[in-house]
């Protein structure tokens, strides 16, 4: 794991320090709402409909047990005992007052955390691959490139002040699991011919109001040029983006505008200019530094199957069954992932009490390398678990209703904080997302149903992904009413694709009967072993909007 | 500043959230903010809305709460309620966590 350096304590400390002071002055009526509110937003606090919230930076999706414990520790302390893992592999805090949060920032600068530019319109929390370094077939741990992003943009003077938001996601696996092609930019690392590693790069994905795919603009770009690129795509951005309305200031927008191949000459004329200076060139030496964070744990030789997994299957079916939905294979023999699904039947999906922080923790201390990571879908990754060590953690897990068996499943929903929290939604998101679960409670008839990836948004704003859910559902307020509108189609992976609307929306009565018409419709024309997404690309939208509209 | 209320609502309150903590409260008939909904001035007719929301604009108020606004209220029976699913929420807790928030208050105090 990456550890700060004395840079990166100064920056963090001196930030929380000057943050202190703003408090104290908008407190004592020296600074305005106007003039602290935008101080507050680049520290990652919010004003939502019940409290303020804070979002806290889990750069790349990576905690230490320490960390993490650090999170159940402000839940309880500054917080109401729990914390809610968002898509952007951030966690917020719902309730935390003002004057307190500078003390909260400065015990959570102890672990090397803080919120800056988890708001604003600047670069924010690079996000990467769950599976990052425990995955077969990566070409390198996308984490050190990311930590590298991370330190370019953090208080990067030119781009503090963007037209729009800025978000920045790696992978460094064919199999894309961080919605890089829904980023602003999206960066999959490559090796060429030579056997050179570099990236391929994506810009002016997103969703929100108006989605887009990300079109590629580089094929190859060497890996000391990396930065020389990206600063490259943020400088055009920055000139020439909109800023005359927020709704078509995302880079998305003028690269829609602007049309991909003038895109791609003006990122290359800046490239060019930035490339010869040699002023972002990254040393060898400083990516060997970096990279050495990440050396792999020490795995021990171990056979590529255990006995003692095979009998515990054997003896309980439970845990059969979540070894089968949950546990995927690791790069190393005697080893898997485990993933830990935040979405119990008829839970939040992504919140975590202290408690459960708390034994999460423990187990990644315990059982896997001290680390955990965090998903875009909302859910919590144990890297690198010895095969005979599933069991233990498997019935810890249990203990803490952290063993749900339905990853990538019906009831493994994407949901944002919708009208429950939200001072943007227009409809509540987790109610659904929990009926959602309840109708399809039974695991049998999940796994029937196969992998199906519901996300849910309460509002236009698209935090709950739904325009790249295999179903997606937007909430939409009709004269202070909750209605839902569905989509089919969307991916989020490396065949991206952005979902179509049925038709009009359903009321909160009818919503979910909805989706099991959408879910009978897909098992009734599914042929062989089509999943829903295959499914869909081979009938289109028709047979389900006869029956979901049929009179 | 956010529109919640319609053109053609009757019946009004205002509402803000507290600086210190983000607490939603209410402007009362005595221009204090209480944190219950029960404890809101409810003005009747769109002028009426108009002066109460000019009640809740005076600078000292920024001290003390964000960004007060008017929202509509319903009359059932004798009882007024918000009439937004959103105002509803906001005045009550998240529907998703009964244990938080002002029904979790309430609740207690009951």
């Amino acid at each position: 794991m990456y550890r700060y350096d004395e840079f990166d304590h100064q920056l963090v400390g001196e930030r929380v320090k000057q943050f202190r002071g703003q408090v104290e002055r908008r407190v004592s009526g020296e600074l305005s709402e106007d003039a602290f509110k935008p101080l507050r937003l680049m520290n990652g606090v919010y004003l939502q409909l019940h409290a303020y919230m804070l979002r806290v930076a889990i750069p790349y999706g990576t905690l230490s047990s320490k960390q993490l414990r650090m999170q159940a520790h402000i839940a309880r302390k500054y917080d109401r005992g729990y914390g809610h893992f968002t898509t952007r592999q951030n966690i917020q805090f719902n309730w935390p007052a003002l004057n307190k949060i500078p003390d909260l920032l400065e015990e959570l600068a102890t672990v090397e955390m803080h919120a800056i530019q988890t708001s604003g319109n600047c670069i924010r929390n690079v996000t990467s691959d769950q599976y990052a370094a425990a995955i077969d077939g990566e070409v390198e741990d996308p984490r050190i490139i990311s930590e590298i992003i991370r330190q370019w943009s953090t208080f990067h003077p030119e781009f503090t002040y963007l037209p729009r938001k800025f978000k920045i996601a790696v992978t460094g696996h064919d199999n894309d699991r961080a919605a890089i092609k829904l980023h602003d930019i999206g960066i999959v690392i490559k090796q060429n011919e030579l056997g050179d590693v570099g990236y391929e790069i994506h810009v002016g994905g997103g969703q929100g109001r108006t989605p887009f795919i990300a079109k590629k603009m580089a094929d190859f770009v060497p890996k000391a040029q990396l930065l020389a690129y990206l600063e490259a795509v943020m400088r055009v951005y920055n000139m020439l983006g909109r800023r005359d309305n927020s709704y078509k200031a995302r880079i998305k927008i003028m690269v829609h505008e602007t049309g991909e191949v003038e895109m791609r000459r003006l990122i290359e004329a800046e490239f060019a200019k930035i490339d010869a200076s040699q002023m972002l060139a990254v040393p060898p030496a400083e990516i060997d530094r970096i990279s050495a964070y990440f050396a792999s744990p020490e795995f021990e030789t171990l056979p590529a199957s255990s006995d003692v997994l095979e009998a515990a299957k054997t003896r309980d079916a439970d845990f059969a069954r979540w070894v089968r939905a949950n546990v995927v294979a690791h790069k190393q023999d005697g080893y898997a992932i485990v993933n830990i699904s935040l979405k119990p039947i008829g839970g939040v999906p992504g919140d975590a009490s202290d408690v459960q922080m708390e034994a999460v923790a423990d187990l990644a201390e315990r059982y896997s390398f001290d680390e955990i990571r965090v998903t875009h879908e909302q859910n919590l990754v144990l890297p690198h678990i010895r095969l005979h060590d599933l069991k233990t953690v498997y019935d810890a897990l249990h203990a803490h209703d952290l063993a749900t068996a339905n990853l990538g499943l019906i009831s493994d929903t994407i949901a944002c904080p919708g009208l429950d929290y939200c001072n943007l939604a227009n409809a509540r998101s987790i109610p659904l997302a929990q009926e959602i679960s309840e109708r399809f409670a039974d695991l049998d008839r999940q796994y029937d149903i196969g992998e199906l990836k519901i996300k849910i948004s309460g509002c236009i704003n698209a935090c709950g992904h739904h325009h790249v859910g295999h179903i997606g559902i937007l909430g939409v307020d009709k004269k202070g009413t909750e209605f839902y509108q569905i989509s089919l189609g969307g991916s989020a992976d490396e065949n991206a694709s952005i979902g179509k609307i049925t038709g009009r929306a359903f009321t909160e009565e009818t919503i979910v009967d909805a989706i099991e018409t959408v879910v009978t419709t897909y098992t009734d024309v599914r042929e062989g072993g089509e999943r829903f997404i295959d499914t869909y690309r081979r009938v289109g939208l028709d047979p389900f909007k006869e029956r979901l509209y049929a009179e | 500043m956010a529109q919640h209320s319609s053109k053609g609502a009757r019946f009004q309150a205002v509402t803000a959230n507290r600086l210190s903590d983000g607490e939603v409260v209410y402007l009362t008939p005595d221009n204090q903010w209480a944190e219950t909904f029960a404890a809101a001035d409810i003005t009747d007719g769109p002028e009426a809305g108009d002066a109460l929301l000019a009640r809740a604009l005076p600078a000292d108020f920024e001290l003390h709460v964000l960004e007060p606004y008017l929202f509509e209220v319903l009359q059932d029976a004798s009882h007024f309620k918000p009439a937004s699913v959103r105002e509803i929420i906001r005045a009550a807790g998240p529907t998703v966590r009964l244990d938080l928030g002002k029904q979790a208050d309430a609740k207690r105090e009951s």
